[in-house]
């Protein structure tokens, strides 16, 4: 249990997605003007997260690594699957994002409506498939420490989307110089985050 | 790099608007400081010039392959299904540079790490092929795609040589600055690790982006 808690608040502070590993920057970017449609689309990705990191789990430990066949019989014991991983894990994005819609379409209007343009726009958020890649490069255990790690991932972007909205909202006031008005000003100020981020960096969970 | 020596022997299919389409992805929309694209794995990989320069060159194919056949499939495409269909054609792509990049410059593909295979969701790659591919045909398709591929290779190479001369004194890995300048050895001079931690990348991409504005006013927001 204490294993898990680790690696939930590591995912989420020490290798957050976007102060340490710059993942899913565009939708962050382009999505993060004002707090309500940060909270929406975070929310969105948390929960992309916790679906597709286990789910590429289950495919990583039995469809692609080396050996992982071995449950077909004897004779597939020796297949190595693992350069079809990024086609695979890229498939069950793409297809589960489009799911997740369907199902909010379909039983959450009220969501949906909220959610709308930026679900589809998930499926290529950089955050999702590097989840997925970190995923099969930290080699988990076990799906529950997956899904922690998705979910902590998750965590990770929303509060950091949140909280550039935030502080985007409060620069609109600001007489910041004319050239770096909008993107350039959003950039430093990610840059200065990523530095306060950095503190957690010395914790050894 | 063969599809760039392929656009030099075909001269004459250059016309004033083909040139444009090379251009102007370098400065007035360029994918990075203008249009907000493959900023995600852009940025991590900056930390020295080689791996920077592996991952345009890596970049610049698969845009230019990935414009192509989107261009050529672009009317049998199902509008529905578009999304999925492009991250195949990306995915495959993305696979092929894998394994060459394993095979030849193994020890820059380790660098790179996963940031190969999110070249896949690299924005900049399915944002042309949404505004661009999809609605043109294959020649103006590759013209596109390598305009918006050197658009982003300058900037990242740009931030990887800043960010490597003053984080660790060297140069595609060779040392610029005298040994005899460091403190250690009696000098005034010492490397600033700083530029060595991610965010640093940000801020020297902030630094570009205001510079770029101020020369070129038309790109400022208001």
């Amino acid at each position: 249990m204490q294993d898990l808690i680790n690696l939930f608040v590591k995912s989420i502070f020490v290798e957050n997605m976007i102060f340490a590993y710059f993942l899913g920057m565009c939708s962050y970017l382009a999505v993060s003007k004002t707090v309500k449609t940060a909270v929406g689309l975070g929310a969105a990705v948390i929960f992309v997260l916790i679906v597709t990191v286990p789910v590429n789990w289950l495919l990583e430990n039995y469809v692609l690594r080396e050996g992982a066949l071995a449950w077909l019989g004897p004779e597939y014991a020796a297949m190595d699957l693992s350069f079809l991983s990024f086609i695979l894990f890229i498939a069950v994005i793409a297809s589960i994002v489009q799911l997740v819609e369907m199902i909010v379409e379909k039983f959450a209007p009220a969501l949906y409506g909220a959610l709308g343009i930026f679900l589809p726009l998930i499926a290529v958020n950089c955050s999702i498939l590097g989840g997925a890649l970190f995923m099969q490069q930290k080699d988990f255990g076990t799906i529950v420490e997956a899904g922690t790690y998705g979910l902590g991932s998750g965590v990770g972007w929303f509060l950091a989307i949140v909280a550039i909205a935030a502080i985007r909202e409060k620069i609109r006031y600001s007489n910041v110089p004319p050239a770096l008005r909008g993107l350039g000003i959003t950039f430093i100020v990610t840059g200065l985050m990523g530095i306060a981020f950095m503190s957690f960096m010395g914790i050894k969970l | 790099m063969a599809e760039v020596k392929e656009v030099k022997k075909s001269e004459p299919l250059f016309s004033k608007k083909n040139k444009g389409l090379i251009t102007d992805p370098l400065n007035d929309s360029n994918p990075i400081t203008v249009q907000v694209l493959g900023i995600c794995s852009a940025l991590a990989i900056t930390v020295q010039l080689k791996p920077a320069v592996v991952m345009s060159i890596s970049v610049l194919a698969v845009m230019a392959i990935g414009n192509v056949v989107i261009s050529l499939l672009r009317n049998m495409i199902p509008s529905r299904i578009r999304i999925i269909v492009q991250l195949v054609v990306v995915a495959s792509l993305v696979i092929l540079v894998n394994e060459v990049l394993q095979a030849f410059a193994y020890d820059v593909s380790k660098e790179l790490s996963v940031f190969v295979g999110l070249i896949i969701t690299n924005c900049i790659i399915m944002g042309r092929f949404e505004a661009f591919a999809l609605a043109n045909k294959p020649w103006k398709s590759l013209l596109d795609g390598i305009g918006n591929a050197f658009g982003y290779a300058w900037i990242l190479i740009a931030v990887a040589f800043f960010r490597e001369l003053l984080g660790s004194g060297t140069l595609w890995g060779i040392q610029v600055i005298p040994n005899s300048w460091y403190i250690d050895n009696g000098g005034f001079y010492s490397n600033n690790g700083f530029f060595l931690f991610p965010p640093m990348a940000l801020i020297v991409v902030g630094i570009i982006i205001w510079i770029q504005r101020n020369k070129n006013t038309k790109l400022i927001e208001d």
